[in-house]
């Protein structure tokens, strides 16, 4: 590859590229694109939400047609949860953060000089781009967007009767649904690819640092899963499009019987979510995968219990499998169905809880180094802890049918995978900018932007799990018709705020990603002074990664603070100071970790 | 308020504007130790601020939970879920401390040196072992718990109820005299047939329609769930009882009441929320709230979504059976 050395042009560099670090750069920017969308929507509905009789000219000024004197209609709110979740899910937490880091740090830290197949990666994204293309365009269609919730079960989303968002806005969401699919598989497939064959000498599975494992397992339940929404999707669309009835039987709508018959929505429940449950965790594994890895650097120690970490990651991806009944207790499947799924699910908190117990661990004697990049992982542990532990109560079946899909379910799944992976992204964004842009972003702002975020959180999410046990049902337009909801409406409007604020506070990150880009400080080659081998390449991009042979691997990734005597902690660093590189040769008579 | 609210936003603008070019101006990408000192106080600080919210919440939000359950399978679920909030509530203090409280402890210094610790066996054991242990006598209440909610088979004399939902309303069907459900189908669906009962079925024919449900106290009643178009979920949060209306399927819950409406009203914790509720009401000029039971839809089914209710009435079970012998039968209604 880096033999002959083509010439390159804007377009080659820039825009059709095959450099993985010119992807990751792609990816990431169109995520936080599209998270910038998913965040402005997300306040929209919220201001409904707080004030739901109150205009805004800010919900004029975006709603157009879908909105009466500043005041949203019914079915765009719906739209706009259902976008927001979708964008959210898939756009900024799939992609925007797996094809951000995985195709960063894959070649960068197995030590390869670039991906398997740098013109699958390419196909990768622009899929990628296209499907969010599709997606947007979807937002201006005239009956709106897909609005049945961003499960999209049927027949909700079969019927155009049923909500005017599943007429084009709908069928266009599966087409971008099925274009993005595509780009996921493909990228998956070449990370698996490229984890397995490219590994440089002495690289052995038992030394990848643990983002590489975690990227590794999430492409693989990726590969394991999204062909099945794939298919789910394909099915949809027969049912839309041509009268088929996979989904839907027995149907008086619109003053009329139609004529589907013998197909069951329980069928798509199963298949989506086979995906979707699966998709939880190719969502956080990444995120936790980067938290390990900035943890144990910032910490100046080992991540502790790497085995136990690696074993966690496989048990989780195993079990994220067999969980997905788990969405539909009360979907009428058979309720000894309903008992498997609860022995399962409650099963993935052990290997949650061994995670999370590690990385306390890990912080336990260390040398803290509180770097943006560093309180944005602790905060991900967490809100780990505090979204996870709620999982108990809806993992168990005879809990879950009281406060199933009311606000106690949002507020869970947001903490624990909303928050968190977004807290991981942040994370990883702050520590690999060096790498990526060659400059280091400005810490200041970081803080700021950390603090903010992490309050602002937990304002929205910790009240809202009390609104729901109080038994509202969330994707309710409004609940001034229930007496008895009356009283949240004050924790509503305290929620609404703090989702504002918060939402605003984003522009710490946003002007500090952009100045920094071309104003930033200059980056040194090791800032945070880490092991792995991405750290070893110049700071100046080049093809290939490594201007001369590539690096061999010696010993782990987590050779921090490794002393003379091992049983001494006031003894002198073995090396001379506390880190390792991972290309570092063991010296006569040390104990390999 | 309004004004308020857009000065608020142009101020929080206008604040990250200035402060944004100010910080700008600062070099400094690495923390060194005065930063964390300094971050190291703010975790602190924001332990003090997450444990104050979770207390806050935790005691001060208790009146707006929805009261004890109303119906006699729900108490079992009202203490696995006491037992379980108890357990991850004490777990969640611990382990906040522990993040924050540690993030403080060992922030770095020139002089501190981390320790060098990768691995324990006998932690991780503990670790493992522990939620494991925990887990299965949740697993085993839970699974026991679930049993008993969805076993339909062994209660004697249940009232039937088939509860039919459509966008955006909620209707029911009272089994009649045999106590036996007709059948029905979307295409039997005609003029004043709007739920599609078969009327050929020899069992429809003293069936009763109604669009109120009553239920007697301490009668077991099952529910039968059918909808005609999308996807609905009936869910009655005060008898901790849920199930999806699946158009093309039947599906089926069973509770029984265990308060009257009236019982319920005289709960102290009903009526301390219904004061907090009345204060909102009053001060907005509505008619008062007065508790009465609910049927909700809690599954995205349309724009009316959030207004698609239907009122539940328990009464005593001789008021229950005056009320039902009232209601019209279907072969009275449907000529």
């Amino acid at each position: 590859m880096s033999e002959h050395h083509h010439k390159e042009t804007f377009v080659t560099k820039y825009i059709f590229s095959q450099d993985h670090k010119m992807i990751s750069k792609q990816f990431l920017v169109t995520g936080m694109f599209m998270g910038i969308i998913a965040v402005l929507m997300s306040m929209l509905f919220r201001l409904q939400l707080a004030w739901p009789d109150t205009s805004f000219s800010i919900v004029e000024a975006f709603l157009g047609s879908h909105q009466t004197d500043g005041i949203m209609d019914p079915d765009i709110y719906l739209a706009l949860v259902t976008i927001h979740g979708t964008i959210m899910v898939f756009f900024v937490l799939t992609a925007g953060l797996s094809g951000t880091f995985s195709n960063l740090l894959i070649p960068l830290q197995i030590g390869a000089r670039d991906m398997a197949s740098g013109f699958l990666n390419m196909i990768s994204y622009w899929l990628f781009f296209l499907s969010s293309t599709v997606m947007l365009i979807s937002l201006f269609v005239e009956a709106g967007p897909a609005s049945a919730g961003w499960t999209v079960y049927p027949p909700l989303s079969a019927l155009p009767q049923a909500i005017p968002g599943s007429g084009m806005g709908m069928t266009l969401w599966l087409v971008s649904m099925a274009i993005f699919i595509a780009s996921s598989l493909i990228g998956a497939l070449n990370y698996i690819v490229t984890v397995l064959n490219l590994r440089t000498k002495g690289m052995k599975m038992t030394r990848l640092p643990l983002t590489i494992w975690a990227f590794f397992v999430t492409a693989i339940i990726g590969v394991v899963s999204f062909p099945v929404l794939l298919s789910a999707s394909l099915l949809l669309i027969f049912d839309r499009s041509f009268g088929t009835s996979f989904y839907l039987s027995d149907i008086f709508i619109s003053g009329e019987v139609l004529h589907y018959q013998g197909g069951s929505p329980v069928l798509f429940e199963h298949l989506f979510w086979f995906l979707g449950h699966p998709e939880v965790y190719i969502v956080l594994l990444p995120a936790l995968g980067i938290t390990s890895e900035i943890i144990s650097t910032n910490s100046r120690k080992p991540i502790f219990g790497y085995r136990a970490m690696i074993g966690s990651i496989l048990a989780i991806a195993f079990l994220s499998t067999i969980v997905w009944g788990h969405h539909m207790f009360i979907s009428g499947m058979n309720p000894f169905l309903g008992s498997v799924f609860t022995f399962t699910t409650l099963l993935i908190a052990i290997p949650s809880a061994v995670k999370a117990f590690n990385y306390v661990t890990t912080l336990w004697k260390g040398n803290l180094q509180l770097n943006p990049a560093m309180l944005f992982s602790i905060g991900l542990v967490s809100t780990f802890v505090t979204g996870g532990l709620t999982g108990l109560v809806l993992g168990d079946s005879a809990l879950d049918i009281a406060i199933h899909d009311t606000y106690f379910v949002v507020a869970h799944f947001h903490l624990v995978m909303g928050v968190s992976a977004i807290f991981g992204m942040y994370a990883g964004i702050y520590h690999w900018f060096p790498k990526m842009y060659g400059k280091m972003m400005n810490k200041t702002l970081g803080y700021w932007h950390f603090w903010i975020t992490i309050i602002c959180a937990y304002g929205v999410f910790w009240p809202m799990h009390f609104i729901g046990l109080a038994g509202l049902p969330r994707r309710y337009y409004t609940n001034t018709n229930f007496p008895m909801f009356n009283d949240l409406a004050d924790i509503n409007v305290v929620i609404t705020l703090f989702a504002l604020v918060g939402g605003i506070g984003q522009i710490f990150f946003i002007a500090n990603f952009f100045i920094s880009m071309y104003r930033g400080e200059k980056a040194t080659q090791n800032p945070w002074k880490s092991n792995t081998l991405e750290w070893t390449t110049p700071v100046e991009h080049v093809h290939g990664n490594w201007p001369g042979r590539l690096p061999e691997v010696h010993r782990w990734a987590y050779d921090y603070s490794k002393r003379v005597d091992a049983n001494d902690d006031d003894s002198d660093y073995l090396h001379g100071k506390d880190f390792v590189l991972q290309t570092t040769p063991l010296l006569e008579g040390e104990e390999p970790t | 308020m309004l004004a308020l609210f857009y000065i608020f936003i142009g101020v929080a603008i206008g604040v990250s504007v200035w402060q944004i070019t100010r910080i700008m101006d600062f070099r400094g990408s690495i923390a060194d130790d005065n930063d964390n000192a300094a971050q190291g106080k703010y975790a602190i600080g924001f332990l003090a601020f997450l444990y104050a919210m979770m207390i806050y919440c935790l005691i001060f939000m208790n009146v707006i939970m929805l009261p004890e359950s109303a119906s006699i399978e729900g108490e079992h679920d009202d203490n696995l879920f006491d037992i379980t909030f108890w357990l991850i509530g004490v777990v969640q203090f611990i382990m906040q401390f522990l993040i924050f409280y540690f993030t403080f402890k060992y922030r770095g210094s020139k002089d501190r040196k981390a320790k060098f610790y990768a691995d324990s066996h006998k932690l991780e054991f503990i670790w493992t072992v522990t939620p494991a242990v925990v887990l299965v006598v949740l697993i085993g209440y839970g699974l026991w718990q679930w049993n008993n909610v969805m076993d339909l088979s062994d209660s004697e004399d249940p009232v039937i109820i088939e509860v039919y939902s459509q966008q955006f309303n909620w209707k029911a069907r009272y089994a009649g005299a045999d106590n036996t459900l007709g059948t029905g189908n979307v295409n039997f669906i005609k003029g004043m047939n709007t739920m599609g009962v078969d009327m050929s079925d020899k069992n429809a024919a003293d069936d009763k329609q109604v669009t109120e449900l009553y239920l007697p106290k301490g009668r077991k009643v099952h529910f039968r769930f059918r909808s005609q178009d999308v996807l609905h979920s009936a869910y009655m949060p005060h008898f901790r009882a849920q199930m999806n209306c699946v158009p093309g399927m039947v599906t089926q819950f069973g509770f029984t009441p265990k308060y009257t409406t009236q019982e319920m009203r005289d709960l102290p914790e009903v009526i301390e929320k219904s004061i907090g509720i009345n204060k909102i009401r009053r001060a907005k000029g509505e008619e008062l709230y007065i508790f009465d039971y609910l049927l909700l839809c809690n599954k995205i089914c349309g724009a009316s979504h959030y207004n698609m209710q239907m009122k539940i009435t328990v009464v005593e079970e001789d008021e229950f059976d005056e009320w039902l012998s009232q209601q019209p039968t279907l072969s009275e209604v449907i000529k």
